[in-house]
């Protein structure tokens, strides 16, 4: 008989022991005195929030959510879902418009896409850059992604048959950044599982994966998105007996943990079939299938593992793909933050501790100078390269480009 | 995923085997639950009176100075207790009065070091004590949130400003011949303790704080990035569900981040810990071992896990899992093959490995030679 099934509470809160091991681990607690860190933010802040709402803490937005105190518990207290949970349930406040526009990244693109050589233009201009920092407190440091001309559903849709003929086929969740800013990555995976004998397919119609909105206070919206999305994930899954595959790291974390987790929709049946790329491509080779690759590639490729990675536990399999790459000299990085945690970088409040937060992790890759840094997180690719000038490329890009 | 060697635990225990077996070409993964008793650490090895080459050398390459010497140390609270193998920033002493005249300096703010007690510990032996406390600017925002004003956060302000901090203390000193302070130094690098020991003109001697322990978390931080050098495969943030048994031998194990992704090998060592790390796992009704359920030795009888009186010996931290002479770990009473038990798992059942770290060291390293003798 097991007593502690019977008395597990939600996020396994009551296990926290005030160890205070999560406060070492903490990216922010490092820059920010204003935060109050995850123990007094998570469990103990909870004792006192489950007395009164009273004592809900609005510092509390200053949790990044990268998940490094659930990494580092050794109690298996589920902190930054604790802190998260308690900003949907207290937190009232109307996001600001600034907090929207960065949240809605499905909209925004959609708005930007068909306009993109203006919009490009337009975001990357210092007077922009100024105003936004000004108007909307933007910080003027960053430079917003690129949007691209050209979808990557419009992109798929037009080689889908070709993709049909394929004997294994599997489905793909790309995420708002590889349709509307950077389709090439969704290209290259198409190219590497092509080269594997597996095809492509869209699901029925994704929508975003939402943890901007959940971590801009708009969890209204994110369930709706996410009801939406577990709906389509099922028509694949279940109805078709698809694996979903994605090549964000973080969108594989909401969509597999924040949706039961934070917005209590239930994917228990669903969520082993949704994968990220390179552990599918890892088991397809441990399996007996071969990638063919070039026989001169040559490349210094230092990887990131990107926090949502860690707490995935999966930065093992773009590790050992990488390092099977002949050519390749691979260096593994210091688990670190980058800072950037999707849109809390891009607020001019949390620009300094976000470089801050980042340091380490810089400092680092330019000791190693490598001709490319590798990471499967669109957000950590555009801090590292704007903080270090190096190159990012997702671990699936880098095999399609030294496939032969 | 296949390795030839899987350790589960990546505290002490399971850094050190893991270190050993990569460094002799071993391919090995440590799949870790969350960090370690490492963040607890005293900065001395109990129980390891023998001068073990071996560990020195392997600990040398991560970047860790250890050295080794009989004495004594100076404890928290005041008190001194046995020492021999210990971290650079332990001081080891060959009587507890080793100074005549010592000055035992705080931080303001700081309440996780115990001054007074230390003070007090210290006149015991003849010591004669000052303390003082200093006001760093620098620790000022760390104060607006009390709850955060702790030892990793110190440490991590502290190593930026050690030059201010050398010249503060000798300001305050006058005809001491020992300076008495907290260990919040050198939380990424040594070379701080090495710094403050070079620039203040009298013999520098550090006390613990409460956890977490910085030394400790410098100690564990150099051994993942070694033991990652060496090509070794650390999953943190995993936990093992279930191990597949056949015919006396585990071939793979489930974890919760794989799922359906077995990870094989042709050995596995166990080092999860005791209680607080959940290898060991007790109810009302007895004591198990949640992934092999291998055999563990305790009393049937309940009320004898415990004495009564709170500081004495507690028989529960004796109970652990039970194993042959060459660590196999015992499972309905035989031994399976390829899994070792090291570590506090292992609790009081191998007395003669030792406590504590000690016991983390020595067992890790006897399960990595066995495997080494087998392949």
């Amino acid at each position: 008989m097991n007593l502690q099934e019977f008395t597990q509470s939600k996020y396994n809160f009551e296990e926290c022991m005030k160890c205070t091991v999560c406060t070492a681990y903490c990216p922010v607690l490092q820059v920010n005195p204003l935060y109050p860190g995850p123990k007094q933010a998570g469990p103990d802040g909870e004792r006192l929030r489950l007395k009164d709402p009273f004592f809900f803490n609005y510092a509390l937005k200053y949790c990044m959510n990268c998940k490094r105190c659930e990494v580092a518990c050794p109690s298996g207290v589920k902190v930054a879902d604790l802190i998260q949970a308690a900003r949907i349930k207290h937190d009232h406040s109307k996001p600001k418009l600034r907090d929207r526009m960065l949240a809605s990244t499905d909209t925004m693109g959609s708005l930007a896409r068909p306009l993109a050589p203006v919009v490009n233009a337009t975001i990357g201009l210092g007077v922009t850059k100024s105003l936004l920092d000004a108007t909307l407190k933007i910080d003027k440091h960053r430079t917003f992604p690129k949007y691209s001309g050209r979808s990557f559903e419009g992109w798929l849709k037009r080689h889908a048959k070709a993709q049909a003929a394929f004997p294994e086929q599997v489905a793909y969740f790309h995420g708002c950044y590889v349709n509307y800013n950077y389709p090439q990555l969704g290209k290259d995976l198409v190219k590497v599982l092509n080269a594997l004998g597996v095809g492509v397919q869209l699901l029925e119609k994704e929508k975003c994966c939402s943890i901007a909105l959940i971590t801009n206070g708009m969890s209204g919206k994110a369930t709706k998105q996410a009801t939406h999305n577990v709906g389509v994930l099922r028509k694949a899954i279940i109805d078709k007996g698809l694996k979903v595959l994605t090549t964000s790291s973080t969108c594989s974390l909401t969509l597999r943990d924040e949706y039961p987790g934070l917005l209590g929709i239930d994917n228990s049946d669903i969520r082993g079939a949704i994968q990220i790329a390179v552990r599918y491509i890892y088991e397809k080779l441990e399996g007996g299938a071969k990638l063919e690759f070039k026989p001169d590639y040559h490349k210094k490729i230092a990887y990131h593992v990107p926090c949502h990675m860690e707490r995935l536990g999966w930065g093992v399999f773009s590790e050992k793909l990488l390092r099977s790459i002949p050519g390749v000299e691979f260096t593994l990085l210091d688990s670190n933050c980058c800072g950037i945690a999707g849109t809390y970088g891009f607020k001019k409040e949390n620009y300094e501790a976000s470089q801050k937060i980042g340091e380490p992790l810089f400092n680092q890759i330019r000791e190693v100078n490598p001709d490319v840094v590798a990471c499967d997180c669109e957000t950590c690719k555009w801090q590292i390269e704007m903080s270090t000038g190096y190159k990012v490329m997702n671990p699936i890009s880098i095999l399609a480009e030294a496939l032969a | 995923m296949r390795f030839d060697c899987v350790i589960i635990g990546g505290g002490l225990a399971g850094l050190t085997a893991g270190l050993k077996l990569q460094s002799k070409g071993l391919d090995t993964a440590i799949v870790s639950t969350g960090q370690n008793a490492l963040h607890f650490f005293s900065g001395s090895f109990a129980s390891m009176q023998e001068a073990p080459a071996e560990i020195i050398e392997l600990f040398s390459a991560a970047g860790i100075k250890l050295h080794y010497e009989k004495g004594v140390r100076l404890m928290p609270l005041g008190t001194f207790r046995d020492a021999e193998l210990s971290l650079e920033d332990i001081e080891l002493f060959k009587a507890p009065k080793f100074a005549k005249k010592a000055l035992v300096v705080n931080l303001s703010g700081f309440h996780d070091f115990f001054a007074s007690f230390l003070a007090e510990g210290l006149e015991k032996q003849g010591i004669s004590c000052q303390i003082r406390s200093i006001n760093f600017p620098e620790l000022e925002a760390l104060a607006k949130s009390p709850s955060e004003m702790r030892s990793v956060q110190i440490a991590r302000i502290m190593d930026r400003i050690t030059d201010k901090v050398i010249r503060e203390v000798r300001m305050l000193l006058s005809d001491e011949d020992a300076v008495v302070l907290p260990q919040v130094f050198g939380l990424q690098d040594s070379a701080v303790i090495e710094q403050l020991r070079k620039g203040i003109p009298v013999r520098v001697v550090f006390a613990g704080t409460l956890p977490p322990s910085v030394p400790g978390i410098r100690t564990q931080m150099l051994l993942k990035r070694r033991y990652e050098a060496l090509g070794g495969t650390f999953m943190a943030s995993d936990e093992v569900l279930k191990a597949h048994l056949y015919e006396g031998r585990v071939h793979s194990i489930a974890t919760r981040n794989l799922d359906n992704h077995f990870i094989e090998a042709d050995n596995f060592i166990l080092a999860t810990g005791g209680y607080f790390s959940k290898g060991l796992r007790s109810n009302p009704f007895g004591i198990s071992e949640p992934i092999f359920g291998l055999d563990v030795r305790f009393d049937e009888n309940r009320s004898a896990w415990y004495n009564p009186s709170f500081a004495a010996d507690q028989p529960y931290m004796k109970y652990g899992v039970v194993t042959d002479a060459s660590l196999h770990a015992l499972r309905e009473g035989k031994a399976l093959e390829n899994v070792f038990a090291i570590g506090s798992i292992l609790g009081g059942t191998r007395p003669e490995l030792g406590t504590g770290a000690g016991l983390a060291i020595r067992s890790a390293l006897e399960a990595s030679n066995q495997i080494l003798n087998i392949k």
